[in-house]
């Protein structure tokens, strides 16, 4: 049987983070654009597409993201395809992303006074012009630092992707727990590569707050 | 696309389900009452509280906040036990929420102190209370009236981020799901039974906890 240095865990360990940065970004990006599409339903001017916008985000944050996993896991699996871990993994993690990035983000948008839209309005654009040349990129300016906050959010969410065999951070430590019977120091190495990740990214999206904080002060 | 639901393995499989509800509620409701409990401890000490205390506080509140629940779980299941700690699946679980929400409440408890208008403590201290006095009796409610929307979707968060607690065998309602798919097959039907019992219980506990703050925080609803 082969010996385990204290190295050798924690080279294991940070090979395996690469896979959980991966599946961050991805389902970071794709939840974004997902978002964003759903975010166009849920203001939009079609009450059916507002309903259903709703309805996603009601779903979506009303139920543990590790179900979700497991019905895309198996419901994917009902189309009679063979469902790779990290497929299942990323479209789960995409639409439990977007649900949340809608949430925020309407917030984002509404807080927009009611005269802007006026505004664009008194100037004969429609609803997209007012929306793509007056509303969001003033919305976009308020959004950027709860959504680098929710990006942390993301990366703890790609834990539970381990459940269903996918291979990334948490899985690497259930595995070199197995191998090196030092939970202890494999679980706690695990939690502080995440806190190493996380926790800039959470000082990042806090200064960005003050600064925001600050410019609305001084208006 | 053929395939055939089939849910006739449901009227075996209710005394399952409903355990695994019953530990679900057991851990949110254990979680909530002693985790926001933490959390207006440890709110406490960081705006008001000793100074020295203020710093490991403050490190606790962010090592938890950036790492995931599921390793805090495991952590305290599988590590703690080789320092000579050796705690249940279900203590072990109840121990990860607490300490989770404590982090988390302590977080929200701390901007709805931090918004309280300096004249409220001033006002205390001219009643000649003592600064603990002062935070019982004047600040902590208003505080807590703030902040408790806030609060409430934290302990949804939480009680639906228990679902991992499976994974330690503690029999929750996802560990019911997975017992049941092992021995019908039927993988697909039991995880949208316990996805919908989760769904349900969230919105239970969202009105339930709205009415709990109009209960606590009735001048509000007068208002």
């Amino acid at each position: 049987m082969s010996d385990f240095t204290t190295w050798d865990i924690l080279r294991n360990l940070l090979l395996a983070t690469r896979w959980t940065l991966v599946l961050s970004l991805i389902s970071f990006l794709g939840g974004g654009i997902l978002g964003l599409a759903i975010l166009f339903l849920r203001i939009g001017k079609s009450p059916v597409g507002r309903y259903f916008a709703r309805g996603y985000v009601e779903l979506l944050q009303g139920t543990p993201l590790l179900m979700q996993l497991f019905l895309a896991f198996f419901g994917l699996g009902l189309f009679g395809i063979d469902v790779p871990a990290w497929l299942a993994a990323g479209a789960a993690l995409i639409c439990w992303t977007a649900a949340f990035l809608v949430e925020i983000w309407r917030g984002c948008v509404e807080s927009i006074p009611k005269g802007q839209w006026e505004a664009g309005q008194s100037l004969a654009l429609n609803h997209v012009q007012q929306m793509r040349l007056i509303i969001l990129p003033q919305a976009l300016r308020i959004a950027i630092p709860p959504t680098a906050g929710f990006s942390v959010q993301v990366i703890k969410g790609t834990a539970l992707t381990s459940i269903i065999g996918f291979v990334e951070l948490s899985k690497a430590g259930t595995i070199v727990t197995n191998a090196t019977f030092q939970p202890f120091v494999v679980y706690g190495f695990v939690a502080l590569i995440y806190f190493a990740v996380c926790f800039p990214l959470s000082k990042f999206s806090k200064h960005l707050e003050r600064r925001a904080a600050a410019a609305y002060a001084t208006r | 696309m053929h395939y055939i639901f089939d849910f006739s393995w449901i009227w075996d499989y209710g005394p399952v389900i409903l355990k695994g509800l019953f530990v679900t509620v057991e851990l949110t409701l254990v979680g909530a009452v002693a985790g926001v409990s933490l959390g207006i401890l440890c709110a406490w000490i960081r705006t008001l509280g000793p100074e020295m205390l203020r710093p490991p506080v403050a490190a606790y509140v962010e090592l938890i906040r950036n790492t995931p629940f599921m390793i805090q779980l495991f952590f305290i299941f599988f590590g703690l036990p080789s320092v000579g700690v050796q705690l249940s699946e279900l203590q072990a679980a109840n121990l990860a929420m607490i300490i989770n929400l404590g982090a988390y409440s302590c977080e929200i408890i701390r901007a709805g102190i931090e918004a309280t208008p300096k004249g409220q403590f001033e006002a205390g201290a001219a009643l000649a209370l003592r600064p603990l006095q002062t935070f019982r009796l004047v600040i902590l409610v208003p505080a807590l009236q703030r902040i408790w929307p806030a609060l409430s979707s934290q302990i949804v968060i939480v009680m639906l981020g228990s679902a991992v607690v499976s994974q330690i065998a503690a029999e929750d309602v996802t560990f019911a799901a997975n017992f049941i798919q092992s021995r019908t097959f039927r993988a697909f039907e039991a995880y949208m039974l316990s996805t919908a019992i989760y769904l349900l219980f969230a919105i239970a506990l969202r009105q339930l906890l709205n009415q709990l703050g109009r209960w606590i925080f009735p001048k509000v609803a007068a208002r």
